[in-house]
Protein backbone atom coordinates (compact mmCIF):
# COMPACT_ATOMS: atom_id res chain seq x y z
CA UNK A 1 0.00 0.00 0.00
CA UNK A 2 1.66 3.40 -1.10
CA UNK A 3 0.77 6.00 1.84
CA UNK A 4 1.10 9.67 1.72
CA UNK A 5 1.00 12.19 3.98
CA UNK A 6 -1.86 14.45 4.10
CA UNK A 7 -1.03 16.12 7.60
CA UNK A 8 2.83 15.37 9.26
CA UNK A 9 3.30 16.39 13.18
CA UNK A 10 6.53 17.41 13.74
CA UNK A 11 7.90 17.95 17.60
CA UNK A 12 3.75 19.86 18.65
CA UNK A 13 3.65 21.45 21.67
CA UNK A 14 0.77 23.80 22.29
CA UNK A 15 0.59 26.03 25.61
CA UNK A 16 -2.06 28.33 26.89
CA UNK A 17 -1.85 30.64 29.92
CA UNK A 18 1.13 28.38 31.02
CA UNK A 19 -0.69 25.14 30.77
CA UNK A 20 0.72 22.63 28.35
CA UNK A 21 -2.31 20.67 26.58
CA UNK A 22 -0.17 19.14 23.77
CA UNK A 23 3.17 17.52 24.60
CA UNK A 24 5.25 17.33 21.60
CA UNK A 25 3.29 15.21 19.46
CA UNK A 26 4.78 13.20 16.27
CA UNK A 27 2.81 11.44 13.80
CA UNK A 28 1.01 11.18 10.49
CA UNK A 29 -2.49 11.17 8.72
CA UNK A 30 -2.45 9.73 5.78
CA UNK A 31 -3.72 10.78 2.54
CA UNK A 32 -7.38 9.13 1.89
CA UNK A 33 -7.95 7.42 5.21
CA UNK A 34 -10.04 8.21 8.27
CA UNK A 35 -7.87 8.19 11.16
CA UNK A 36 -10.06 8.77 14.39
CA UNK A 37 -8.40 10.40 17.64
CA UNK A 38 -9.74 9.26 21.02
CA UNK A 39 -8.69 9.90 24.40
CA UNK A 40 -10.32 11.11 27.54
CA UNK A 41 -12.19 14.53 27.94
CA UNK A 42 -9.42 17.40 27.84
CA UNK A 43 -6.85 14.95 26.57
CA UNK A 44 -6.17 18.14 23.74
CA UNK A 45 -8.30 16.61 20.44
CA UNK A 46 -10.21 19.15 19.84
CA UNK A 47 -6.92 20.85 20.54
CA UNK A 48 -4.71 18.90 17.60
CA UNK A 49 -7.96 19.48 15.22
CA UNK A 50 -7.80 23.12 15.72
CA UNK A 51 -4.21 23.78 15.07
CA UNK A 52 -4.48 21.62 11.86
CA UNK A 53 -7.51 23.87 10.97
CA UNK A 54 -5.27 27.11 11.73
CA UNK A 55 -7.52 28.36 14.65
CA UNK A 56 -4.83 27.73 16.96
CA UNK A 57 -0.82 28.20 15.97
CA UNK A 58 1.37 25.87 17.73
CA UNK A 59 3.66 27.07 20.40
CA UNK A 60 5.92 25.40 18.88
CA UNK A 61 7.00 22.26 16.23
CA UNK A 62 6.12 22.28 12.68
CA UNK A 63 3.20 20.54 10.66
CA UNK A 64 2.96 20.00 7.50
CA UNK A 65 -0.35 19.84 5.07
CA UNK A 66 0.80 17.92 1.44
CA UNK A 67 3.99 18.21 2.65
CA UNK A 68 3.91 22.25 2.87
CA UNK A 69 4.57 24.07 5.59
CA UNK A 70 0.80 24.80 7.43
CA UNK A 71 1.89 28.72 7.79
CA UNK A 72 2.90 29.16 4.21
CA UNK A 73 -0.88 28.70 3.22
CA UNK A 74 -3.47 31.83 3.37
CA UNK A 75 -5.44 31.35 5.86
CA UNK A 76 -8.64 31.32 4.55
CA UNK A 77 -7.51 28.49 1.86
CA UNK A 78 -5.44 26.63 4.64
CA UNK A 79 -9.23 26.70 6.30
CA UNK A 80 -11.29 25.80 3.07
CA UNK A 81 -9.02 22.75 2.02
CA UNK A 82 -8.73 22.01 6.00
CA UNK A 83 -12.32 21.62 6.84
CA UNK A 84 -13.70 21.32 10.46
CA UNK A 85 -17.03 20.65 12.03
CA UNK A 86 -16.36 21.91 15.00
CA UNK A 87 -17.28 20.87 18.45
CA UNK A 88 -19.48 23.25 19.61
CA UNK A 89 -20.52 24.99 16.49
CA UNK A 90 -23.24 27.42 16.71
CA UNK A 91 -26.04 27.23 14.31
CA UNK A 92 -26.91 30.92 13.26
CA UNK A 93 -30.08 32.63 14.13
CA UNK A 94 -31.33 32.15 10.63
CA UNK A 95 -32.82 30.12 7.89
CA UNK A 96 -31.10 26.49 7.07
CA UNK A 97 -30.31 27.84 4.10
CA UNK A 98 -28.70 30.47 5.56
CA UNK A 99 -26.86 28.39 7.44
CA UNK A 100 -25.94 26.37 5.07
CA UNK A 101 -24.94 28.88 2.44
CA UNK A 102 -22.53 30.56 5.10
CA UNK A 103 -19.36 29.05 3.53
CA UNK A 104 -20.42 30.51 -0.03
CA UNK A 105 -21.50 34.16 1.31
CA UNK A 106 -18.04 34.52 3.11
CA UNK A 107 -16.70 33.83 -0.57
CA UNK A 108 -19.42 36.26 -1.43
CA UNK A 109 -20.71 33.40 -3.80
CA UNK A 110 -24.57 31.77 -3.66
CA UNK A 111 -25.60 28.52 -2.73
CA UNK A 112 -28.82 27.55 -4.82
CA UNK A 113 -31.87 25.86 -3.78
CA UNK A 114 -30.90 22.77 -5.47
CA UNK A 115 -27.26 22.68 -3.69
CA UNK A 116 -28.91 22.86 -1.01
CA UNK A 117 -31.45 20.63 -1.01
CA UNK A 118 -29.08 18.57 -2.28
CA UNK A 119 -26.71 18.95 0.94
CA UNK A 120 -29.60 18.47 3.25
CA UNK A 121 -30.35 15.09 1.67
CA UNK A 122 -27.29 13.73 2.63
CA UNK A 123 -27.62 14.46 5.95
CA UNK A 124 -30.68 13.02 5.95
CA UNK A 125 -32.26 16.38 6.61
CA UNK A 126 -35.47 17.20 4.29
CA UNK A 127 -35.22 19.98 1.82
CA UNK A 128 -38.64 21.34 3.13
CA UNK A 129 -36.10 22.23 5.93
CA UNK A 130 -34.49 24.56 4.03
CA UNK A 131 -36.97 27.82 4.71
CA UNK A 132 -37.03 27.10 8.35
CA UNK A 133 -35.65 28.70 11.12
CA UNK A 134 -32.05 26.92 12.61
CA UNK A 135 -32.83 27.58 16.14
CA UNK A 136 -35.62 25.32 15.42
CA UNK A 137 -34.33 22.41 14.59
CA UNK A 138 -33.95 19.75 17.36
CA UNK A 139 -30.19 18.91 18.65
CA UNK A 140 -29.82 15.95 16.63
CA UNK A 141 -30.82 17.72 13.17
CA UNK A 142 -28.93 20.83 14.29
CA UNK A 143 -25.66 18.53 14.45
CA UNK A 144 -26.45 17.04 11.24
CA UNK A 145 -26.55 20.50 9.93
CA UNK A 146 -23.63 21.92 10.71
CA UNK A 147 -21.74 18.52 9.03
CA UNK A 148 -23.63 19.82 6.15
CA UNK A 149 -22.57 23.60 6.79
CA UNK A 150 -18.40 22.04 6.86
CA UNK A 151 -19.36 19.74 3.74
CA UNK A 152 -20.06 22.76 1.30
CA UNK A 153 -16.43 24.16 1.86
CA UNK A 154 -15.51 20.82 -0.33
CA UNK A 155 -12.39 20.40 1.73
CA UNK A 156 -9.86 18.08 0.88
CA UNK A 157 -9.31 17.20 4.52
CA UNK A 158 -12.27 16.82 6.55
CA UNK A 159 -11.61 17.26 10.57
CA UNK A 160 -14.77 15.85 12.49
CA UNK A 161 -15.50 16.97 16.24
CA UNK A 162 -17.49 14.47 17.72
CA UNK A 163 -20.23 15.09 15.53
CA UNK A 164 -22.25 12.23 16.30
CA UNK A 165 -22.61 12.77 19.87
CA UNK A 166 -26.44 14.42 19.90
CA UNK A 167 -27.69 11.66 17.47
CA UNK A 168 -29.61 8.01 18.00
CA UNK A 169 -27.66 4.90 17.09
CA UNK A 170 -29.18 4.48 13.72
CA UNK A 171 -29.10 8.66 12.97
CA UNK A 172 -24.85 7.96 13.86
CA UNK A 173 -24.71 5.16 11.66
CA UNK A 174 -26.60 6.95 8.45
CA UNK A 175 -23.69 10.00 8.98
CA UNK A 176 -21.11 7.58 9.30
CA UNK A 177 -21.97 6.05 6.08
CA UNK A 178 -22.39 9.53 4.38
CA UNK A 179 -18.44 10.23 5.49
CA UNK A 180 -17.16 6.91 4.60
CA UNK A 181 -18.86 7.69 1.17
CA UNK A 182 -16.96 11.03 1.05
CA UNK A 183 -14.11 9.10 2.01
CA UNK A 184 -14.95 6.40 -0.36
CA UNK A 185 -15.75 8.57 -3.61
CA UNK A 186 -13.33 11.47 -3.28
CA UNK A 187 -10.47 10.48 -1.71
CA UNK A 188 -11.42 12.87 1.40
CA UNK A 189 -9.07 12.45 4.41
CA UNK A 190 -10.68 12.56 7.55
CA UNK A 191 -9.38 12.78 11.17
CA UNK A 192 -12.07 12.23 13.08
CA UNK A 193 -12.83 12.65 17.20
CA UNK A 194 -15.21 10.23 19.07
CA UNK A 195 -15.61 9.37 22.21
CA UNK A 196 -17.35 5.82 20.53
CA UNK A 197 -15.23 3.20 20.63
CA UNK A 198 -17.68 1.22 18.58
CA UNK A 199 -17.88 3.82 16.24
CA UNK A 200 -14.23 4.06 16.01
CA UNK A 201 -13.36 0.48 15.41
CA UNK A 202 -16.16 0.84 12.71
CA UNK A 203 -14.91 3.55 10.51
CA UNK A 204 -11.06 3.95 11.43
CA UNK A 205 -8.49 2.77 9.09
CA UNK A 206 -5.78 3.98 11.31
CA UNK A 207 -6.49 5.64 14.74
CA UNK A 208 -4.77 7.67 17.82
CA UNK A 209 -5.04 7.19 21.44
CA UNK A 210 -4.78 10.73 23.19
CA UNK A 211 -4.04 11.05 26.96
CA UNK A 212 -3.20 14.07 28.67
CA UNK A 213 -1.99 16.06 25.63
CA UNK A 214 0.46 13.15 24.80
CA UNK A 215 0.16 10.47 22.08
CA UNK A 216 -0.38 7.02 24.03
CA UNK A 217 -0.28 4.69 20.90
CA UNK A 218 -1.30 5.17 17.18
CA UNK A 219 -1.84 2.48 14.50
CA UNK A 220 -4.13 1.21 12.46
CA UNK A 221 -8.14 0.22 14.47
CA UNK A 222 -6.54 -3.13 15.74
CA UNK A 223 -4.97 -0.64 18.75
CA UNK A 224 -8.24 -0.54 19.82
CA UNK A 225 -9.41 -4.12 20.54
CA UNK A 226 -6.10 -4.80 22.88
CA UNK A 227 -3.08 -3.63 23.55
CA UNK A 228 0.24 -4.04 25.39
CA UNK A 229 0.32 -0.72 26.87
CA UNK A 230 -1.33 -0.56 30.21
CA UNK A 231 -2.41 2.77 30.10
CA UNK A 232 -4.12 2.08 26.70
CA UNK A 233 -5.58 -1.11 27.71
CA UNK A 234 -7.12 1.26 31.02
CA UNK A 235 -8.76 3.80 28.65
CA UNK A 236 -10.11 0.85 26.22
CA UNK A 237 -11.62 -0.96 29.26
CA UNK A 238 -12.81 2.11 30.85
CA UNK A 239 -14.13 3.88 27.96
CA UNK A 240 -15.79 0.75 26.61
CA UNK A 241 -19.55 1.31 26.03
CA UNK B 1 -22.60 85.70 43.03
CA UNK B 2 -20.61 86.78 45.38
CA UNK B 3 -18.22 83.42 47.30
CA UNK B 4 -20.58 83.94 50.46
CA UNK B 5 -23.51 83.08 48.82
CA UNK B 6 -22.19 80.41 46.99
CA UNK B 7 -20.29 78.79 50.32
CA UNK B 8 -24.63 78.47 51.33
CA UNK B 9 -24.60 75.35 48.55
CA UNK B 10 -22.49 73.74 50.84
CA UNK B 11 -25.65 72.46 52.31
CA UNK B 12 -26.70 70.36 49.08
CA UNK B 13 -23.30 68.69 50.63
CA UNK B 14 -24.34 68.28 53.80
CA UNK B 15 -27.39 66.67 52.66
CA UNK B 16 -25.99 63.95 51.17
CA UNK B 17 -23.42 63.27 53.55
CA UNK B 18 -25.47 63.01 56.69
CA UNK B 19 -27.94 60.56 54.87
CA UNK B 20 -24.66 58.82 53.83
CA UNK B 21 -23.99 58.76 57.31
CA UNK B 22 -27.65 57.57 59.13
CA UNK B 23 -27.83 55.00 56.88
CA UNK B 24 -24.50 53.65 56.35
CA UNK B 25 -24.28 54.12 52.80
CA UNK B 26 -20.43 54.81 53.74
CA UNK B 27 -20.26 56.67 50.79
CA UNK B 28 -18.83 59.77 52.93
CA UNK B 29 -14.86 59.49 51.74
CA UNK B 30 -16.57 59.62 48.15
CA UNK B 31 -18.78 62.26 48.79
CA UNK B 32 -15.81 64.59 50.35
CA UNK B 33 -13.65 63.84 47.30
CA UNK B 34 -16.13 64.44 45.09
CA UNK B 35 -16.93 68.00 46.66
CA UNK B 36 -12.72 68.71 46.78
CA UNK B 37 -12.01 67.46 43.38
CA UNK B 38 -15.22 69.96 41.52
CA UNK B 39 -14.36 72.75 43.37
CA UNK B 40 -10.89 72.79 42.36
CA UNK B 41 -11.13 71.84 39.46
CA UNK B 42 -13.25 74.63 38.34
CA UNK B 43 -12.31 77.59 40.05
CA UNK B 44 -8.96 76.22 38.18
CA UNK B 45 -10.13 76.07 34.96
CA UNK B 46 -12.27 79.36 35.40
CA UNK B 47 -9.15 80.92 35.90
CA UNK B 48 -7.62 79.41 33.01
CA UNK B 49 -10.56 80.32 30.74
CA UNK B 50 -10.77 83.76 32.46
CA UNK B 51 -7.43 84.08 31.26
CA UNK B 52 -7.64 82.59 28.00
CA UNK B 53 -10.42 84.74 26.94
CA UNK B 54 -8.12 87.92 28.37
CA UNK B 55 -5.45 87.07 25.81
CA UNK B 56 -7.64 85.23 23.03
CA UNK B 57 -4.31 83.55 21.98
CA UNK B 58 -4.62 81.04 19.36
CA UNK B 59 -1.73 78.82 20.92
CA UNK B 60 -3.30 78.68 24.59
CA UNK B 61 -6.76 77.51 22.57
CA UNK B 62 -4.54 74.96 21.27
CA UNK B 63 -2.87 73.96 24.38
CA UNK B 64 -6.62 73.58 26.51
CA UNK B 65 -7.66 71.20 23.57
CA UNK B 66 -4.87 68.76 23.37
CA UNK B 67 -5.40 69.06 27.34
CA UNK B 68 -9.09 68.13 26.99
CA UNK B 69 -7.96 65.26 24.93
CA UNK B 70 -5.00 64.03 26.85
CA UNK B 71 -7.37 64.00 30.06
CA UNK B 72 -10.23 61.97 28.30
CA UNK B 73 -7.71 59.71 26.89
CA UNK B 74 -6.58 58.73 29.95
CA UNK B 75 -10.20 58.19 31.22
CA UNK B 76 -11.89 56.02 28.51
CA UNK B 77 -7.97 54.42 28.16
CA UNK B 78 -9.31 51.92 31.34
CA UNK B 79 -11.87 50.49 29.80
CA UNK B 80 -9.71 48.85 26.96
CA UNK B 81 -6.95 47.70 29.15
CA UNK B 82 -5.45 44.51 27.26
CA UNK B 83 -5.97 46.06 23.79
CA UNK B 84 -2.53 47.28 22.16
CA UNK B 85 -1.80 50.59 21.61
CA UNK B 86 -5.62 51.31 23.16
CA UNK B 87 -4.27 55.14 24.06
CA UNK B 88 -3.57 56.19 20.54
CA UNK B 89 -6.45 54.63 19.07
CA UNK B 90 -8.61 56.77 21.89
CA UNK B 91 -6.63 59.78 21.23
CA UNK B 92 -6.84 59.57 17.44
CA UNK B 93 -10.62 59.19 17.93
CA UNK B 94 -11.15 61.98 20.28
CA UNK B 95 -9.01 64.53 18.33
CA UNK B 96 -10.89 63.24 14.64
CA UNK B 97 -13.77 63.73 16.51
CA UNK B 98 -12.85 67.90 17.34
CA UNK B 99 -11.79 68.19 13.96
CA UNK B 100 -14.52 67.02 11.73
CA UNK B 101 -16.88 69.11 14.66
CA UNK B 102 -15.12 72.12 15.25
CA UNK B 103 -13.65 72.14 11.12
CA UNK B 104 -17.83 72.21 10.00
CA UNK B 105 -18.35 74.81 12.84
CA UNK B 106 -15.32 77.23 11.99
CA UNK B 107 -14.80 76.38 8.46
CA UNK B 108 -18.45 77.25 7.55
CA UNK B 109 -18.48 80.55 9.92
CA UNK B 110 -21.14 78.90 12.08
CA UNK B 111 -20.07 79.96 15.24
CA UNK B 112 -16.79 83.12 15.83
CA UNK B 113 -13.86 81.63 15.80
CA UNK B 114 -12.98 83.10 19.37
CA UNK B 115 -11.78 80.77 22.39
CA UNK B 116 -15.10 81.43 23.88
CA UNK B 117 -16.87 79.31 21.43
CA UNK B 118 -14.28 76.80 21.02
CA UNK B 119 -13.32 75.69 24.22
CA UNK B 120 -16.75 74.84 25.75
CA UNK B 121 -17.83 73.59 22.20
CA UNK B 122 -14.71 71.34 21.76
CA UNK B 123 -15.19 70.24 25.49
CA UNK B 124 -18.72 69.38 25.15
CA UNK B 125 -17.60 67.36 21.80
CA UNK B 126 -14.37 65.42 23.71
CA UNK B 127 -16.26 64.66 26.61
CA UNK B 128 -18.86 63.33 24.83
CA UNK B 129 -16.48 61.33 22.38
CA UNK B 130 -15.17 59.70 25.44
CA UNK B 131 -17.90 58.86 27.24
CA UNK B 132 -19.08 56.94 23.78
CA UNK B 133 -15.92 55.73 23.88
CA UNK B 134 -16.47 54.08 27.28
CA UNK B 135 -19.70 52.65 26.10
CA UNK B 136 -18.63 51.22 22.83
CA UNK B 137 -15.67 49.21 24.18
CA UNK B 138 -17.70 47.89 26.95
CA UNK B 139 -20.96 46.81 24.56
CA UNK B 140 -17.83 45.62 22.24
CA UNK B 141 -16.50 43.39 24.59
CA UNK B 142 -19.64 42.34 25.95
CA UNK B 143 -20.94 41.34 22.50
CA UNK B 144 -17.15 39.29 21.43
CA UNK B 145 -17.75 37.44 24.71
CA UNK B 146 -21.45 36.35 23.99
CA UNK B 147 -20.35 35.12 20.31
CA UNK B 148 -16.59 33.57 20.44
CA UNK B 149 -18.07 30.65 19.30
CA UNK B 150 -19.69 32.39 15.93
CA UNK B 151 -16.69 34.18 15.90
CA UNK B 152 -14.85 30.68 16.06
CA UNK B 153 -17.03 29.23 12.91
CA UNK B 154 -16.78 31.68 10.47
CA UNK B 155 -13.05 31.87 10.62
CA UNK B 156 -12.89 28.22 11.02
CA UNK B 157 -15.00 28.18 7.79
CA UNK B 158 -13.14 30.03 5.79
CA UNK B 159 -14.27 33.99 6.57
CA UNK B 160 -11.60 36.94 7.24
CA UNK B 161 -11.68 38.69 10.66
CA UNK B 162 -13.47 41.43 9.54
CA UNK B 163 -16.74 38.61 8.69
CA UNK B 164 -16.30 37.13 11.44
CA UNK B 165 -16.52 39.94 13.92
CA UNK B 166 -18.74 41.99 11.50
CA UNK B 167 -22.34 41.75 13.25
CA UNK B 168 -20.54 42.18 16.63
CA UNK B 169 -18.84 45.33 15.92
CA UNK B 170 -21.82 46.87 14.26
CA UNK B 171 -24.17 45.99 17.20
CA UNK B 172 -21.95 47.26 19.25
CA UNK B 173 -21.09 50.78 17.63
CA UNK B 174 -25.11 50.88 17.07
CA UNK B 175 -25.68 50.21 21.09
CA UNK B 176 -23.49 52.68 21.93
CA UNK B 177 -25.16 55.43 20.02
CA UNK B 178 -28.67 55.14 21.13
CA UNK B 179 -28.09 56.63 24.46
CA UNK B 180 -27.17 60.19 22.12
CA UNK B 181 -30.23 59.52 20.08
CA UNK B 182 -32.67 58.76 22.66
CA UNK B 183 -31.71 61.35 24.61
CA UNK B 184 -32.49 63.80 21.92
CA UNK B 185 -35.81 62.52 21.25
CA UNK B 186 -37.37 64.10 24.49
CA UNK B 187 -34.70 66.91 25.08
CA UNK B 188 -36.22 69.79 26.56
CA UNK B 189 -39.39 67.96 27.53
CA UNK B 190 -38.36 67.15 30.95
CA UNK B 191 -35.07 68.31 31.46
CA UNK B 192 -33.27 72.07 30.09
CA UNK B 193 -30.09 70.93 29.20
CA UNK B 194 -27.22 72.13 30.70
CA UNK B 195 -25.79 74.39 28.63
CA UNK B 196 -28.84 76.32 27.75
CA UNK B 197 -30.29 76.19 30.71
CA UNK B 198 -27.19 78.25 31.68
CA UNK B 199 -27.09 80.76 28.93
CA UNK B 200 -30.80 81.51 30.32
CA UNK B 201 -29.55 81.87 33.48
CA UNK B 202 -27.01 84.12 32.36
CA UNK B 203 -29.48 86.48 30.54
CA UNK B 204 -29.31 84.87 26.77
CA UNK B 205 -32.58 85.14 25.15
CA UNK B 206 -34.04 81.63 24.97
CA UNK B 207 -34.49 81.54 21.65
CA UNK B 208 -30.49 82.51 21.02
CA UNK B 209 -29.92 79.53 23.34
CA UNK B 210 -32.18 77.21 21.68
CA UNK B 211 -30.77 78.01 18.69
CA UNK B 212 -27.18 77.39 19.84
CA UNK B 213 -28.21 73.93 21.48
CA UNK B 214 -29.65 72.48 18.04
CA UNK B 215 -26.43 72.97 16.98
CA UNK B 216 -24.77 71.17 19.70
CA UNK B 217 -27.42 68.40 19.66
CA UNK B 218 -26.48 67.66 16.11
CA UNK B 219 -22.81 68.11 16.84
CA UNK B 220 -23.37 65.57 19.46
CA UNK B 221 -24.89 62.89 16.55
CA UNK B 222 -22.00 63.38 14.02
CA UNK B 223 -19.64 63.23 17.16
CA UNK B 224 -21.22 59.42 18.52
CA UNK B 225 -21.47 58.39 15.24
CA UNK B 226 -17.82 59.15 14.42
CA UNK B 227 -16.74 58.24 17.63
CA UNK B 228 -17.84 54.85 17.80
CA UNK B 229 -17.24 53.95 14.47
CA UNK B 230 -13.66 55.11 14.27
CA UNK B 231 -12.83 53.42 17.42
CA UNK B 232 -14.38 50.42 16.51
CA UNK B 233 -13.18 50.28 13.17
CA UNK B 234 -8.89 50.89 14.97
CA UNK B 235 -9.60 48.20 17.80
CA UNK B 236 -11.12 44.92 16.08
CA UNK B 237 -8.03 44.01 13.96
CA UNK B 238 -6.04 44.18 16.98
CA UNK B 239 -8.42 41.07 18.25
CA UNK B 240 -6.36 39.01 15.58
CA UNK B 241 -3.18 37.92 14.51
CA UNK B 242 -1.63 38.42 11.39
CA UNK B 243 -2.22 34.70 10.82
CA UNK B 244 -6.37 35.40 11.37
CA UNK B 245 -6.43 33.55 14.81
CA UNK B 246 -8.27 35.54 17.60
CA UNK B 247 -5.35 36.00 20.32
CA UNK B 248 -6.59 37.09 23.77
CA UNK B 249 -7.50 40.88 23.42
CA UNK B 250 -10.66 41.50 24.93
CA UNK B 251 -11.51 37.90 25.96
CA UNK B 252 -12.50 36.34 29.64
N1 LIG C 1 -8.22 28.48 25.23
C1 LIG C 1 -7.82 27.66 26.21
N2 LIG C 1 -7.13 28.16 27.24
C2 LIG C 1 -6.71 27.35 28.23
N3 LIG C 1 -6.93 26.05 28.27
C3 LIG C 1 -7.60 25.49 27.26
C4 LIG C 1 -8.08 26.25 26.18
N4 LIG C 1 -8.72 25.43 25.33
C5 LIG C 1 -8.64 24.20 25.87
N5 LIG C 1 -7.96 24.24 27.02
C6 LIG C 1 -7.63 23.09 27.87
O1 LIG C 1 -6.89 22.20 27.10
C7 LIG C 1 -7.19 20.86 27.44
C8 LIG C 1 -7.54 20.09 26.20
O2 LIG C 1 -8.77 20.60 25.70
P1 LIG C 1 -9.46 19.97 24.42
O3 LIG C 1 -10.71 20.72 24.20
O4 LIG C 1 -8.47 19.90 23.31
O5 LIG C 1 -9.78 18.50 24.94
P2 LIG C 1 -10.59 17.34 24.22
O6 LIG C 1 -9.67 16.16 24.16
O7 LIG C 1 -11.17 17.82 22.96
O8 LIG C 1 -11.72 17.06 25.30
P3 LIG C 1 -13.27 16.66 25.06
O9 LIG C 1 -13.26 15.20 24.72
O10 LIG C 1 -13.90 16.92 26.38
O11 LIG C 1 -13.80 17.52 23.97
C9 LIG C 1 -8.29 20.93 28.47
O12 LIG C 1 -7.72 20.71 29.73
C10 LIG C 1 -8.83 22.33 28.36
O13 LIG C 1 -9.25 22.79 29.61
MG1 LIG D 1 -13.05 18.23 22.35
Amino acid sequence: MNLEPAIAIHDLCFTAKDRTILHNLNGVFYKGKITTLVGPSGAGKTTLLKICNGLLAPSSGDILIDRQPIEEYEPTSLRRKVGIALQSAPILRCSVHENLALPRTLQGKQLTEEEAAAVLENVQLDSSFLHREAEELSGGQKQRLSIARTLINQSDILLLDEITSALDPSSAKEIEELILKINRKYGVTIIWITHNLQQARRVSDFTWILQNGKLLASGNASILENSEIPAVQQFLNGGAQ
Amino acid sequence: MTYGTLSLTLIFIFIPFLLSKSLKLSLEKDITIATVRSVIQLLAIGYVLHFIFGTDNYVYILLMILLMITVATLNARKKGVGIPGITWKIAITLLTVELVTQGVLLGLGIVPATAQYIIPISGMMIGNAMVLSVLFLNRFRAELEANENEIELILSLGGTPKQAVHRHLMSAIKASMIPTIEAQKTIGLVQLPGMMSGQIIGGADPIQAVQFQILIIFALLTCATLASVILGFLVYPTLFNERMQRIAVLRK
